[in-house]
């Protein structure tokens, strides 16, 4: 837990150190208001479901680019080999990068918080569904953030490790998509429907936390963050 | 301190380390001297528990490699080829985090980072991220972030290449340093370096170990002689009969004539004993002598020998 916390603090402050984090959080920030506030004004409810649902493309080019630099950076500097000589087991290593890039993404959803304020200030806004779809989207976000970390300790390019990761988050989203499920057979679609990210992201946000929901997620977190293990190994015997 | 016995690496069908046994006692200055693509990195990096050996064991304070991977990581010190290290950090707080996972308390970490900012000479530049500083300070930085946790063992991989003469000079000094109270063992393709620090070394060769023993021995050792060079007036052919036929002269070669002096140089088995004979001989043939001198073989030629010479033979 020492050697994950120590390096998590590491690759946080590292965000801050190269003035990714003030960039990634400014952009985003700006991005989300923007998107929001321009039909929030449009359609005057007092709702942020709005904000929830376009979470999911905001974070497909937001997260991998968080994630690209975590193993890519030192496998192609070499500090690789510092790291993997430290007495720090590869799953703590990985915890360790996962839950930096974890902090900042909660973060930046923390910094969104005026929105509901203002929304709460002109209508009449219903918390309970804000607060479950903060939940989703951290949970969402998490997933994103476990397939992001995993594609980066592929490569030692993290232009590469970007576009992988949008590739894999938007497939992994869209495989539950009304398109996709319509066009494979029924047996394949309810896998698709499950295994997809988006169709749990629903769910949640309409405000329904259902453990089925948290299980699915977890799973994926878990099952990505596996595989990173497993891929920070392969050193060993390639 | 360290045993290594029997390893093997192969990478696909390139095999980098073949069958290397060597131990290392507490308390001794290693150099593994050997040209580039050697399999000294290799080694190293089984020794620091980056890779595993395809076959053999080795050990680091009793603690096998493979089975008790985190306890020899706790042990060793390990500064990777080239120094890699995280640019953008400041020292102050790239050796904090080292100290972290290294397990040093709390309420010792700002002592042990300045003790080793102190040992490596960083003061001057604590305010520049590493990635702003000379080479020769990264490598210093590289070398404090070795010492953080006071490991018993110290594996450097070539730690003064691409530094100007000042800065390797500066850089040994420190090695030399730390070498008094600990196990270390440095790799280097340069010869100087070991005869500067070491105590013993062991040279490898494609993937192989092929000499083993202190720098003064392996001299010795080059080709179990000595050289005398041997300056003397007189009929040069009678000269270099008479001496060939001396007691414990292996080989004699012309090196040049210069005023009707030639110039001989003698392999021999014993220097001071032959240099006797030799001068024995000249006395009693009447010839001139105007240098006498034993010289043992240089480790540069034991080097040549081992590495260069004998690839050109195959
Ligand atoms: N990761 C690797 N993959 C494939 N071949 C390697 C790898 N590391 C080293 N080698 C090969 O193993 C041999 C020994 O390399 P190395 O241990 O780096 O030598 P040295 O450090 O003495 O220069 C070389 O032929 C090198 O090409
Ligand atoms: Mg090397």
């Amino acid at each position: 837990m020492r050697n994950v916390t120590a390096i998590a603090r590491r690759e946080f402050q590292g965000y801050f150190n190269s003035l990714i984090a003030y960039v990634f959080l400014v952009i985003y920030l700006l991005l989300t208001s923007w998107l929001f506030f321009r039909v929030f004004f449009l359609n005057g409810q007092a709702s942020m479901r709005l904000m929830f649902d376009i979470m999911p493309w905001v974070y497909l080019f937001f997260v991998p680019a968080i994630t690209m630099r975590l193993w890519a950076e030192e496998k192609k500097v070499g500090t690789m080999e510092l790291l993997m000589t430290l007495p720090v087991r590869d799953v703590e290593a990985v915890l360790g990068k996962f839950l930096a890039a974890l902090g900042l993404l909660v973060l930046a959803l923390a910094l969104t918080f005026p929105i509901p304020l203002i929304v709460s200030l002109l209508g009449n806004l219903d918390f309970g569904p804000v607060a479950g779809g903060y939940l989703a989207a951290i949970l969402l976000g998490a997933a994103y953030l476990a397939v992001g970390v995993f594609v980066s300790s592929l490569t030692q390019n993290q232009i590469v490790a970007f576009i992988l990761g949008v590739v894999i988050v938007f497939a992994l989203y869209m495989i539950g998509s009304d398109i996709v499920l319509y066009s494979v057979p029924t047996a394949v679609a309810s896998v698709f429907e499950y295994v997809s990210l988006g169709t749990h992201f629903e769910s949640i946000g309409r405000g329904v936390i259902d453990s089925r929901d948290l299980i699915y997620y977890l799973s994926i977190i878990g099952f990505f963050l596996y595989l990173n293990v497993r891929s920070i190994e392969s050193r060993k015997w390639r | 301190m360290i045993e290594v016995c029997n390893i093997t690496k192969r990478f696909g069908p390139t095999v980098a380390v073949r069958n290397v046994n060597f131990s290392v006692p507490k308390g001794e200055v290693l150099g593994l001297l050997g040209p580039n693509g050697a399999g000294k990195t290799t080694t190293m990096r089984i020794l620091t528990c980056y890779m595993p050996a395809d076959e053999g064991t080795a050990t680091v304070a009793g603690y096998d490699v493979h089975t008790d991977s985190l306890e020899v990581r706790k042990r060793i010190g390990y500064l990777p080829e080239n120094a890699p290290l995280y640019k953008e950090m400041f020292p102050l707080a790239y050796l904090d985090f080292l100290s972290r996972v290294r397990g040093i308390p709390t309420s010792q970490r700002k002592a042990r980072v300045e003790r080793v900012v102190e040992t490596c000479g960083l003061t001057g530049v604590l305010h520049k991220r590493i990635g702003e500083m000379s080479k020769g300070y990264q490598q210093r930085v590289g070398l404090a972030q070795t010492l953080i946790h006071e490991p018993e063992v110290l594996i450097l991989d070539e730690p003064t290449t691409g530094l100007d003469p000042n800065q390797i000079k500066e850089i040994r000094t420190i090695i030399r340093e730390i070498g008094r109270e600990k196990t270390v063992i440095l790799s280097t393709h340069i010869l100087p370096e070991v005869q500067a620090t070491c105590n013993r070394v062991i040279i490898m060769r494609n993937a192989e170990l092929v000499a083993d023993g202190s720098p003064q021995e392996l001299s010795r050792r080059a080709t179990g002689t000595a050289l005398l060079v041997v300056e003397a007036r007189g009929p040069a052919d009678e000269i270099r009969q008479g001496l060939a036929a001396l007691d414990g002269v292996k080989s004699v070669t012309v090196a040049g004539a210069e005023d009707s002096f030639s110039r001989l140089e003698l392999a021999v088995t014993d220097g001071k004993a032959v240099a006797e004979r030799v001068f024995a001989a000249a006395v009693r043939a009447g010839w001139t002598l105007r240098e006498l001198k034993a010289e043992s073989a240089s480790l540069e030629q034991v080097f040549y020998e081992l590495t260069i010479g004998e690839k050109e033979e195959q």
